[in-house]
């Protein structure tokens, strides 16, 4: 099979289960990605992830990246494509009928069950990025720093990134 | 049917601008700006109608803002509409991002450039774990579901199981529990 092609099936079965947005599925990116098909190594994606964090934009763009750097311009096509499109399609089928069914019972009771759900994925998520950029004393409490800082302050999370790159550039971390 | 008539509404072309403005002005989520520019810059959307339709877009897999834009591109413009909105929201960062790509392909290997990723992948995780934290801060009835939580870092971050499994038995089994306590209320 085509590599564009597997990338597009790839990121297809992602966007299924991509409750929380793309950023609660980076675990499972990392492992389909970099674990199961080795189309990149856990550096490439770590910055790769950085970039995204750096870049305006949604978040599901981090996709592109992924898809460029495994499979070049056709790539990143291919999983932002794959990533968007299934439930764009889906939501258009659904949106008039969304009234009929919203507050139901069931209804209720996914939306309460997805939210646990994200907030695991999310932290797998940082914590599966922390091992695989293997970081060290200083970087882990410039982690823990920005934890604080975003928790306890107003500060726009662009200074937070800011602060990381320049810390990083003059070798700190 | 239709009894409200319908405000005159944005063609294609302000479908696009408005969407790529939206796409283009978010760092790190763009969903905040998107609420600014329906609700309160353009009033293509009412602050109840951004909340109910966002309710589905948040209750469907995939990406809240692209669905969304599929939404309102739709509501104005049809299926056209429904191109045009997400393709604008997209294209402006896709094109951004793929001009940091090629940047990264040249420049990635020096040692300044990978210093300031580390430093940039270190923060992103801060902001991570804060929104992680956030989040489970918010949930009702921690008792009950924040074990869905910690379940899931373990078959997720420490088990490595695949997450279309984790996901259908996780919201099974907290899907349940809420069905359940909805019902007693």
């Amino acid at each position: 099979m085509s590599l564009v092609i597997e990338l597009f099936l790839e990121f297809v079965l992602l966007s299924l289960v991509a409750f929380g947005g793309a950023t609660a599925l980076l675990p499972e990116m990392h492992r389909v990605v970099v674990e199961h098909h080795h189309w990149l190594d856990d550096q490439t994606f770590t910055h790769l992830y950085a970039i995204a964090q750096a870049a305006p934009g949604p978040n599901v763009l981090v996709v592109a990246l992924i898809g460029w750097e495994v499979a070049g311009l056709e790539g990143a096509l291919a999983t932002t494509l794959a990533m968007c499109l299934p439930m764009s399609v889906l939501i258009y089928l659904l949106i008039d009928r969304w009234e009929a069914f919203s507050g139901r019972r069931w209804q209720k009771a996914i939306s309460l069950a997805v939210a646990p759900l994200a907030v695991g994925l999310i932290f797998s998520g940082a914590a599966l990025i922390t091992q695989a950029a293997r970081l060290g004393l200083s970087a882990w409490l410039l982690v823990l720093t920005v934890v604080v800082v975003n928790l306890r302050t107003k500060w726009h999370p662009l200074w937070l990134i800011a602060a990381g790159a320049s810390l990083g550039a003059c070798g700190l971390l | 049917m239709e009894t409200t008539p319908k405000p005159v509404g944005p063609d294609l072309m302000a479908l696009f601008l408005g969407f790529s403005s939206v796409g283009l002005s978010g760092f790190g989520g763009v969903l905040p700006f998107a609420r600014r520019m329906l609700v309160e810059e353009r009033g293509w959307m009412t602050a109840e109608e951004f909340n109910t339709q966002l309710g589905l877009c948040q209750f469907l897999p995939g990406p809240n803002v692209v669905n969304l834009s599929v939404v309102v591109g739709k509501r104005y413009q049809g299926v056209a509409g429904a191109i045009v909105a997400p393709l604008g929201m997209l294209a402006g960062p896709f094109l951004i991002v793929l001009l940091l790509a090629m940047l990264y392909d040249h420049f990635g290997s020096l040692p300044l450039v990978q210093g300031m990723l580390r430093g940039v992948a270190a923060a992103g995780c801060g902001l991570l774990f804060a929104m992680a934290w956030r989040m489970g801060a918010a949930l009702r009835d921690k008792l009950l579901f924040l074990p869905f939580s910690v379940l899931t870092v373990a078959a997720i971050a420490w088990l490595r199981w695949p997450m279309p499994i984790v996901m259908v038995v996780g919201l099974v089994l907290a899907g349940g529990l809420a069905y359940w306590r909805l019902g007693r209320k």
